[in-house]
């Protein structure tokens, strides 16, 4: 377990991204951009170019934020991570497409997803499920918007400035996965509960 | 004179950034429980400092402030179809004001609607009320959690579950393991044992309204509950399904009389931000609890 957090500025070099191990504490400052499900299925299906200059070595925040209109602006009031796994039929193509340096999100993700972080050297970042408020106060601006009209407030684009955003590396790209090593314990408890 | 979009905001608003007490409480022993310098503990230390940013700056706890379903109860003279109207108003100022985001979505087309309101969106259960007082709970309820729900049909083979009380066990650890930590772990259980599909899983979300430090007053029932939290504890999922000793905060268990050929067992899974509140109406006088 890693006393002190690690802190990691975007865009990241390979090799930085490629030295964090699963339980790695990190503290990210930089550009990431929300996707969730329409902006998965989007990215895959049309693989937009036009995003490109904002995907590249960011990191996708599978996240659907709340956002107020503050003038010609947009406020961000709570933004924690949403469930992941909903996006692991797209994800291993959208980080090979657009060269991410990863993903931050909850609940991990699949084995397609886990090789592609593997071969692409990114990582997949946990970040605390319903921390919604003490997460949006992490981002030191609300950059621009894509697809709002198409997809809604939850689904669009929002590409965000943060600083010290709280993670822990939860899937690293040489192969390991917390959630799968929790898994494989719990699973062997269940059996002996259930006397299966 | 302030009416039920006033009291209906407010209520939105506590239930959406001030968690209740008995919740907190409980997290803050887990929290006690994992060791010092472990990643379950720094989540649960995140998750309660969370809560108090939420609560002093009055803003949603999480992003996800779900579907948005109210339960009424209504003394004799009161009309449902105004009381409705004004809830929906409530909601639509609510989602105006960042305090719910927008999660309504039409299934065919996609398109959000923008402000909660759509088919059965809010969705509201009205019931005679057995006093004076006007009672609406509301349970703010997000996605993720909501996904991790599921409903068995006992028997069930594949757990060893037979059509008793120690089926009903097997189900709720099977679906404690399913879940991991994708529905927000620590989360607090549902369960309804018996009724219909749809009312059974409607019975199990009903129990989510309980309070954490409450008793069952069935003792049986009382002693499955607490039987239950020690038993998927020690599935060592932990906060958001790192490893840890906290896997649940609590399990709340009903029942329904069920059709003799039908045994299903409902759970209703609800993340660690279990957002419910209650508005009590009395002598036009409003207190949300």
């Amino acid at each position: 377990m890693a006393s002190e957090p690690i802190k990691m500025r975007l865009p990241a070099s390979e090799d930085a991204l490629r030295a964090l191990r699963i339980g790695d504490e990190v503290l990210i400052t930089g550009t990431v951009v929300t996707a969730r499900d329409m902006a998965h299925k989007y990215m895959v299906e049309q693989r937009p170019e036009s995003l490109r200059d904002i995907l590249e070595g960011a990191l996708i925040y599978h996240c659907g934020p709340i956002m107020v209109r503050d003038g010609e602006g947009w406020r961000i009031v709570s933004a924690g991570p949403t469930t992941s796994s909903r996006e692991e039929p797209y994800q291993a193509d959208v980080l090979e497409n657009y060269r991410l340096g990863g993903v931050i999100g909850k609940g991990g993700m699949g084995e397609k997803t886990s090789a592609a972080l593997k071969k692409c050297g990114a990582v997949y970042f946990h970040a605390v499920g319903g921390a919604g408020t003490l997460l949006a106060k992490r981002v030191k601006k609300v950059r621009e918007v894509r697809m709002l009209e198409e997809f809604g407030v939850p689904e669009a684009f929002w590409v965000l400035e943060v600083e010290d955003f709280p993670v822990v590396v939860t899937m690293d790209s040489v192969g390991g996965s917390l959630h799968r090593e929790v898994l494989e314990a719990s699973a062997q408890k269940r059996k002996d509960l259930l006397g299966l | 004179m302030p009416g039920f979009v006033e009291w209906g905001l407010e209520l939105i608003r506590r239930a959406s950034s001030d968690l209740s007490p008995d919740v907190e409480t409980v997290v803050r022993r887990g929290r006690d429980a994992e060791p010092e310098g472990s990643t379950a503990r720094n989540v649960l230390d995140s998750i309660l400092q969370n809560v108090t940013m939420s609560r002093t700056d009055a803003t949603p706890i999480c992003q996800d402030t779900g579907l948005t379903t109210f339960f009424v109860h209504l003394p004799r003279g009161y009309d449902a179809e105004a009381v409705r109207a004004d809830l929906v108003e409530a909601i639509r100022q609510a989602t105006i004001e960042g305090i719910l985001r927008p999660n309504s979505v039409h299934p065919i087309t996609g398109k959000n609607t923008g402000d909660n309101v759509g088919v059965d969106l809010p969705h509201i259960e009205f019931e005679p009320a057995h006093d004076d007082a006007v009672t609406i709970d509301l349970l703010l309820k997000g996605g993720g959690s909501e996904n991790c729900g599921a409903q068995y049909r006992l028997p069930d083979a594949s757990i060893k579950a037979g059509r008793d009380l120690d089926g009903v066990e097997r189900c709720v650890i099977d679906m404690v393991h399913k879940a991991q930590g994708q529905g927000c772990a620590p989360g607090i259980l549902g369960v309804c044992i018996g009724g219909d599909r749809a009312g059974s899983y409607m019975g199990a979300k009903r129990q989510l309204l309980r309070h954490l430090d409450d008793a069952n007053p069935d003792p049986q029932l009382a002693d499955m509950e607490s039987r239950l939290l020690e038993k998927c504890n020690r599935l060592g999922i932990g906060p958001m399904g790192f490893g840890g000793v906290t896997t649940l905060l609590g399990v709340k268990i009903g029942w329904m009389h069920r059709h003799p050929a039908s045994f299903f067992v409902s759970i209703a899974y609800c993340c660690w931000a279990d957002r419910r509140r209650r508005l009590v109406v009395r002598d036009g006088i409003a207190q949300v609890l």
